[in-house]
């Protein structure tokens, strides 16, 4: 026990002197010594070598003109040997040790050496992802070494496959065929490539046996990929979808129940764009609360502006549809104008706050943007809001019968008025809520809205005019149509197709997919 | 509204000599009289000022005017086309000047293939957004465009088949009102979008432009400004005149009826979709030749004339001037763009909002349009006269 | 017989046929093949709106020159039935001929029209911006293509037909004044009128006295039974006195299908009549 203290004790001993020379050595050695000198290092196990090493790789280590070499930290510089806080006599005179790609690279290898050992699964999973980069014999060697020791089943892993990949460049077509075999199951694109090149092309492999089989496991990857790249493109779709109905939704209440064309409705989906804009501005430290006080703020604003349209213009063309157009369209422009007036015609930025932004990665092929995740989940829910609105309140109800049979509802002591001003403020309101989704995925400028009322039209056409259901589904299924036809056709063109597509389906079924049947629906 | 069949009354033994179309024209309908007068005053003046009559005068018009009246002209014409649907069949079309915009890309094409080896790469074929983006030959579409007869052909064939096409199936399947309003500006705004890209072949976001000559004269000549500017005059009066008695002729009193009561028009044996059609393929090649003289005047076409604002704009300008009446349309779109004209170059920020306040005030306040005030005006001022009459008999 | 050639036939004779109808009577038009004597069939029709059959089955029979009354309490299905001969509505399921040779669903409103079947709106719908001349003019007779239409001039024949259309229907004082100005009797008159001049082989009157003073109630019953012979008329009315003035036969409709059908003592006598529809106070 004595024995391997003083052992250790003295090694440390002969580490320290052997990591000192090896750094003070540093700021004169040519590029080709450094490397050797870096190999010391590492060798020495000092408990420094580390945080030194990442260092200099990082273009962190400097030294001074008497060669005493100094670590730049973020509150300061370091002395690098001993790794105690220092200050440089005069720090602009310092200088970088610097490195070229070579030496960078063994620089890499010599840390993933170093996270092998390290005591944390996931440093040593970093580790071996590393080495795999370049893996030459030493870093085999040191891999096999570890596998026995290794008991972290997520590290075992990664180490068979580096060996695996390894044994993809062996000399032996048996090996390459036994790596292929072992590579069984896993899909990661690195894996991917490296069959892929093996299977057919230039560098494809010498040995039918070993093409054949990088071949079949190319193709089963091919088929997982392109079920992923599937479902990632029905999330697309979806994402697209959800923000049609956002935009949609609206107008299937302003035009689908109560048969009111506002083309001013993107209008009021940029007024609440704006909205959030102004609540970014009034509490900048706070993004994530400002864009969750927005949603009531716009629709409050876009609401109130709706009212407004309704009593002033639009009440007095009930029953006119194509002078309620026109009127509501000379509203559009004024308020693209107002909009510019105040915050000019620039797009103003809406930043996207810590929680919204960042990505889900689920595999090699899939990965989730989480402000379309988010996007999609709150379009449900305001679709859920609003059919609970209209099914299970006394507006609603008061609603679905205005719009049934205005007069027998006016009889019956319905302020029909009232409701009228009512449905149009809660459809421009929901016009605002839109607005504020739409912020956290595109510009914000006065143009935003004009970008979508033709498309809003085309939902709740598709859709079938009077049915939210209509509406959801006729969004989403809008929505993954030009995701499918995009790789294919590129953006432009899947608009135009879909467009066209639409406006054929039209003329097919002029009341879209799901119509209001019977008496009623036929009177008008 | 027509006259046409009443009985003819017996003959008086001494008659004068019978009235001339234009004295027939003057008295049952004096408005169009008194604008096809008005237009072939202007058709012969117009030139004497700007050609006869040396720079510097008073009485000069530059080149700037001519062309300006010219534009108002096209405009006017197209107003008249759009008119003819939605104020006489109730087709409100938001993407008429798809129509228009095809015209002019056929005229422009035409103007395109004149230019030969003066563009900037010296391509005897290709014209120069072709070689900037290394295609090799002419996409089969532009050929014989450089022929003027076959040019001036597809600037009727072109709108008249897209509105042949779209319409046959849109009216076959009864879409009407506001679902056809915002179909047809989906349908402009697909073109819109489609013109934008350089695959197409009519230069992309450019469009077409840097034009030299017509049929051989240079287009920055007075004299061939001067011609243009007539032809478009003749055009608008010719159109017009055309409308008119398409509006005035039994087919037109169909269509009135079509646009008042669709489906009673049916139970009396009229094929509703084949008069629309046939109405809206003709407005839409009317649209096609206001295209087609726009183009040489203004020196550009691009896809931003596609854009579903400026079908917008002309179906006010008819609102302006007051629908179902023709002369009213071509009120409003000079009385408009002459307005935009003015306002743009003085206070431009504020012409948005006026055009937008006018969309609003006129379908409130003015259903019929400022030439629907005339009449009520003609009327206040006999019961007042009549009421002052009574008041000093009694 | 599939659409096209019907639709061709139908064109083809509509010429002939305002030619031919104005004399027609002992001699039939060529193409309505009246040779079983029965100018409309309607055969085991259902229609059903969103569950509702608003037709359930029906079956009816039209003699040529018959006049029949349909009568019947509301949601009876009457206007459901001139919707699906008139070609406004398809039915689910049925069949319904006219003569022995026109196939009506597959045609639409206009062929239909155009082959000799005129109706008459319960809510009288007059082209209200025209004037009662144009009225008349539009509902004539005739070839009404858009070529013929674009340089269609009025023969005199023509004039003298609408002149005599004026003078029966009372509007001759009234025949440049605009439609939509007459009083609602007026606007009665005028479509009975655009009725005429179409001068169809069967015509269907929806509810043609509401809104009518007793005279014109009167004149109304006279013009109708004396169009009957000459034409086949379907009336349908709710006013009894009315259907008694010129009923020979009538047809009581009941939730889409016929109830009963005779003589207006025998129906009227019909216990099942009397249950649903005659059985409150007797008016």
């Amino acid at each position: 026990m004595f024995c391997l203290q003083a052992g250790a004790a003295m090694a440390q001993a002969a580490a320290g002197h052997e990591f000192d020379t090896a750094v003070a050595a540093l700021p004169t050695a040519s590029y080709l010594e450094k490397e050797e000198l870096a190999g010391r290092i590492a060798r020495s196990a000092h408990p420094q070598a580390l945080t030194l090493l990442r260092g200099w790789l990082d273009g962190k280590l400097h030294a001074d003109a008497a060669g005493h070499a100094y670590l730049e930290g973020e509150g300061g510089y370091t002395d690098a040997l001993s790794g105690a806080a220092a200050t440089p006599a005069s720090p602009d005179e310092l200088e970088k040790i610097g490195t070229n790609n070579r030496l960078r690279k063994a620089l890499k290898g010599l840390l993933a050496q170093f996270g092998l050992a390290s005591a944390e699964p996931g440093m040593r999973i970093e580790a071996v992802r590393e080495m795999r980069r370049e893996l030459d014999e030493s870093a085999v060697a040191a891999l096999q070494a570890r596998l026995p020791q290794e008991t972290d089943a997520a590290v075992k892993h990664e180490i068979e496959l580096a060996l695996a990949l390894a044994g993809l460049a062996s000399e032996e077509p048996a090996q390459r065929l036994a790596a292929i075999a072992s590579l069984d199951g896993d899909r990661s694109t690195e894996v991917y490539n490296r069959l892929s090149r093996m299977a057919s092309g230039d560098e494809a492999d010498a040995d039918a046996a070993v093409r054949n089989a990088a071949g079949a496991a190319v193709r089963s990857i091919d088929s997982w990929r392109s079920f992923y790249q599937g479902v990632e493109t029905l999330f697309f779709g979806l994402s697209l979808g959800s923000v049609l109905v956002l935009a949609a939704i609206g107008l299937a209440i302003t035009f689908g129940v109560m048969g009111v064309i506002n083309m001013a409705h993107g209008e009021l989906i940029m007024l609440g764009a704006y909205t959030a804009y102004v609540m970014q501005l009034l509490m900048p430290q706070n993004t994530g609360l400002a864009l969750l006080l927005s949603i009531p703020a716009a629709f409050l604003v876009s609401g109130a502006f709706g009212v407004a349209i309704e009593r002033v213009i639009v009440r007095h063309l009930y029953g006119r549809p194509l002078e309620t157009l026109l009127a509501t369209f000379g509203l559009s422009l004024v308020l693209q104008q107002l909009v510019r007036s105040i915050f000019s015609a620039n797009n103003r930025p809406v930043a996207i706050p810590e929680f919204m932004s960042g990505v889900w990665q689920i595999n090699d092929v899939f990965s989730i943007t989480y402000n379309r995740l988010y996007i999609l989940i709150f379009a449900l829910m305001v679709f859920a809001l609003l059919l609970g609105v209209l099914k299970r309140t006394s507006l609603g109800l008061k609603v679905r019968a205005v719009s049934q049979n205005r007069g027998m509802a006016k009889a019956m002591g319905v302020r029909t008025d009232w409701v009228d001003a009512a449905t149009f403020g809660l459809g421009a309101g929901i016009a605002g809520i839109a607005g504020v989704a739409l912020s956290q995925l595109t510009n914000v400028g006065p143009n935003l809205g004009q970008a979508y009322i033709i498309d809003s039209f085309m939902v709740v056409v598709f859709g079938g005019v009077g049915n939210l259901w209509g509406t959801l589904i006729g969004g989403m299924a809008l929505g993954v149509v030009n995701k499918l036809l995009e790789p294919y056709a590129g953006a432009v063109l899947a608009k135009i197709l879909v467009l066209v597509a639409l406006i054929l389906f039209i003329q097919r079924k002029p009341r879209g997919l799901f119509p209001q049947k019977g008496r009623a629906a036929e009177g008008h | 509204m027509s006259t046409a069949a009443e009985p003819a009354a017996p003959r008086p033994a001494f008659k004068p000599a019978p009235p001339t179309p234009y004295q027939v024209m003057m008295r049952e309908d004096r408005p169009s009289g008194v604008f096809l007068t008005v237009l072939a005053i202007v058709t012969l003046l117009v030139p004497i000022l700007h050609l006869a009559v040396p720079e510097g005068h008073v009485l000069h018009l530059s080149g700037y005017t001519v062309t300006l009246i010219g534009k108002y002209m096209c405009y006017a014409l197209l107003a008249v086309a759009v008119d003819l649907i939605w104020g006489y069949c109730g087709i409100l079309s938001l993407g008429h000047t798809a129509f228009f915009a095809l015209g002019g890309y056929a005229m422009g094409m035409y103007l395109m293939r004149q230019i030969g080896t003066r563009g900037v790469y010296g391509d005897p074929v290709l014209p120069d957004f072709m070689v900037f983006l290394n295609w090799k030959e002419l996409p089969w579409f532009w050929h014989g465009m450089d022929v003027f007869p076959f040019a001036m052909l597809m600037v009727l064939f072109a709108p008249g088949l897209l509105a042949g096409v779209f319409g046959w199936l849109a009216f076959r399947s009864r879409v009407t009102g506001v679902y056809l309003s915002i179909i047809t500006q989906a349908l402009t705004y697909a073109l819109l979008l489609a013109f934008f890209r350089n695959e197409m072949g009519f230069g992309g976001n450019n469009g077409l432009t840097d034009f030299k000559d017509l049929l051989g004269f240079d287009l920055k000549h007075p004299e061939t400004r001067i011609v243009l500017f007539m032809a478009t005059a003749v055009a608008l009066g010719a159109g017009y005149f055309t409308c008119r008695a398409i509006v005035r002729s039994r087919f037109g009193r169909v269509v009135q009826a079509i646009r008042d009561a669709e489906s009673r028009a049916r139970f009396i044996g009229y094929r509703v979709e084949n008069y629309k059609l046939w109405l809206f393929t003709f407005s839409a090649m009317l649209a096609g030749v206001a295209g087609a003289l726009y183009v040489p005047q203004v020196g550009i076409i691009n896809p931003g004339e596609f854009a579903p604002i400026n079908s917008i704009e002309v179906v006010i300008w008819v609102a302006v001037g007051g629908r179902g009446t023709l002369y009213g349309a071509v009120v409003g779109a000079i009385m408009v763009n002459y307005a935009k004209t003015v306002m743009t170059d003085a206070l431009p920020d504020a012409w948005l909002y006026v055009l937008g306040a006018l969309f609003v005030v006129v379908t409130l306040f003015l259903p019929r349009g400022v030439v629907g005030l005339l009449p009520d005006l003609k009327h206040k001022l006999q019961t007042l006269r009549q009421r002052r009459a009574r008041a000093i008999s009694t | 017989m599939n659409a096209p050639t019907s639709m061709g036939m139908a064109g083809r004779f509509g010429g002939a046929f305002g030619r031919v109808l104005q004399r027609r009577g002992s001699s039939s038009a060529p193409s309505l093949d009246l040779t079983h004597n029965i100018i409309l069939y309607v055969e085991g029709v259902t229609v059903s709106f969103d569950g509702f059959r608003a037709l359930n089955d029906l079956s009816l029979y039209v003699a040529p020159g018959e006049l029949r009354c349909i009568i019947g309490p509301n949601g009876a299905g009457k206007t459901t039935m001139m919707d699906v001969i008139t070609g406004k509505t398809r039915p689910d399921t049925g069949s319904v001929w006219f003569g022995q040779t026109l196939d009506l669903l597959t045609l639409g409103e206009p062929e239909i029209a155009q082959a000799g079947i005129g109706r008459k709106f319960q809510k009288p719908t007059v082209f209200s911006e025209h004037s009662v001349f144009e009225n008349l003019e539009l509902a004539m007779a005739g070839d009404k293509s858009v070529w013929k239409m674009l340089f269609a001039r009025l023969t005199p024949e023509q004039l003298t037909r609408i002149d005599e259309v004026l003078e029966t229907i009372g509007l001759k004082d009234h025949r440049s004044a605009r439609a939509g100005s007459l009083s609602h009797g007026q606007k009665q008159w005028l479509e009975i009128g655009m009725l005429l001049m179409q001068d169809p082989a069967l015509l269907l009157v929806d509810e043609p006295v509401a809104g009518m003073t007793p005279q014109e109630t009167e004149r109304t019953a006279e013009l109708l039974t004396s169009l009957a012979g000459k034409h086949s008329v379907v009336v349908v009315e709710h006013d009894m006195n009315f259907v008694r003035s010129i009923a020979r036969t009538v047809t009581v409709l009941h939730q889409g299908s016929v109830l009963a059908e005779g003589t207006i003592d025998e129906v009227q006598n019909d216990p099942k009549v009397i249950e649903v529809y005659l059985g409150e106070p007797r008016c």
